[in-house]
């Protein structure tokens, strides 16, 4: 079959070569819907626990009967666990996916989008212990929104679209909240819960469902 | 029409070999084969002629003590290719077939 003769066809399968070898397309919607649950448990944890949503000073931490050493160490221990449940649960449904369409895991692109990802991450994580370093606690629920978003806008560029926009809307919400002292905990909620459950699902039902149904 | 088919394109192997290298700046080997799916002899043909036609740059470097060899287009190999994706998209708004 010369390829010459079928112009339109050379043309679609140009076209997905050349998605397919810049773009990492194997990402999970499932793994935005369980990083979404991981992070409302989280926070629900942390609001029964301190009872509050003001985290700004030592007063709200006497208030629900804390030191503001026990409050930070609760604070940053939900975090991490609800961290490192969020990108484990992220990576087992991005992996099955790939496995499940046969398409290699490790190459140059997943690798591009999980440097561009780190990078604002990792920046974020140590801007963060910074602030818990220097006792300013609240800062770090805006903070974590406005790394975490311009790290997915970074990565966006090599993985679905719809990345992008997921970023965009948490640097938003991050952006009021440095400004909402008082809703920390239910503005940092909203953005690494709600906002993944919601974007995490529209993903699933565009990619997810339709790859493993081609005819559909 | 037909003379503008470029015929270092002909076969599907090295347009898919020029197509992947026109988004990526270089591509190793191994990255060529996994996503092209073609065998080593093959590829390697391929690439070879395409090389020969100042298409594309081969790299040897050394990761260690491995070597790696990466490929990457050159910009007459880009404008070699935009050419004949442009033959082909005005072959098919004539309609011939």
């Amino acid at each position: 079959m010369n390829s010459s003769n079928q112009p339109l066809e050379t043309l679609n399968e140009i076209r997905d070569l050349m998605q397919r070898s810049s773009k990492f397309l194997s990402l999970s919607g499932l793994s935005g819907i369980s990083a979404g649950i991981v992070a409302l448990i989280g926070a629900t944890v942390a609001y029964l626990r301190l009872k509050t949503d003001t985290l700004y000073d030592e007063e709200s931490a006497q208030l629900a009967g804390f030191t503001r050493r026990q409050m930070m160490e609760f604070v940053l221990l939900d975090g991490a666990i609800v961290l490192v449940l969020a990108i484990g649960f992220g990576i087992f449904f991005t992996v099955r996916k790939a496995k499940k369409a046969g398409q290699p895991i490790w190459n140059s692109t997943s690798k591009r989008v999980v440097i561009s990802l780190l990078i604002p991450l990792v920046t974020g994580g140590i801007f963060c212990l910074a602030m818990f370093y220097r006792g300013i606690l609240w800062v770090s629920f805006p903070a974590t929104l406005i790394f975490y978003g311009l790290a997915l806008l970074n990565a966006s560029k090599y993985t679905v679209r719809d990345l992008e926009y997921l970023g965009i809307s948490e640097v938003v919400l991050g952006l009021f909240s440095l400004f909402l002292t008082g809703y920390n905990l239910l503005i940092w909620a909203f953005g690494f819960g709600v906002l993944h459950i919601i974007y995490g699902a529209v993903m699933y039902f565009k990619y997810d469902r339709t790859s493993s149904h081609p005819q559909a | 029409m037909l003379e503008h088919f470029n015929k270092a394109f002909e076969s599907k192997a090295r347009l898919g070999i020029m197509s992947v290298l026109m988004v990526n700046e270089s591509l190793s080997f191994n990255s060529l084969k996994e996503l092209l799916n073609l065998t080593d002899g093959n590829l390697a043909t391929h690439l070879r002629a395409l090389e020969e036609q100042g298409y594309l740059i081969v790299q040897k470097q050394f990761v260690g003590r491995k070597p790696n060899t990466t490929y990457a287009a050159t910009p007459e190999g880009k404008q070699a290719f935009t050419n004949h994706l442009n033959a082909l998209e005005a072959f098919i708004r004539t309609g011939q077939y």
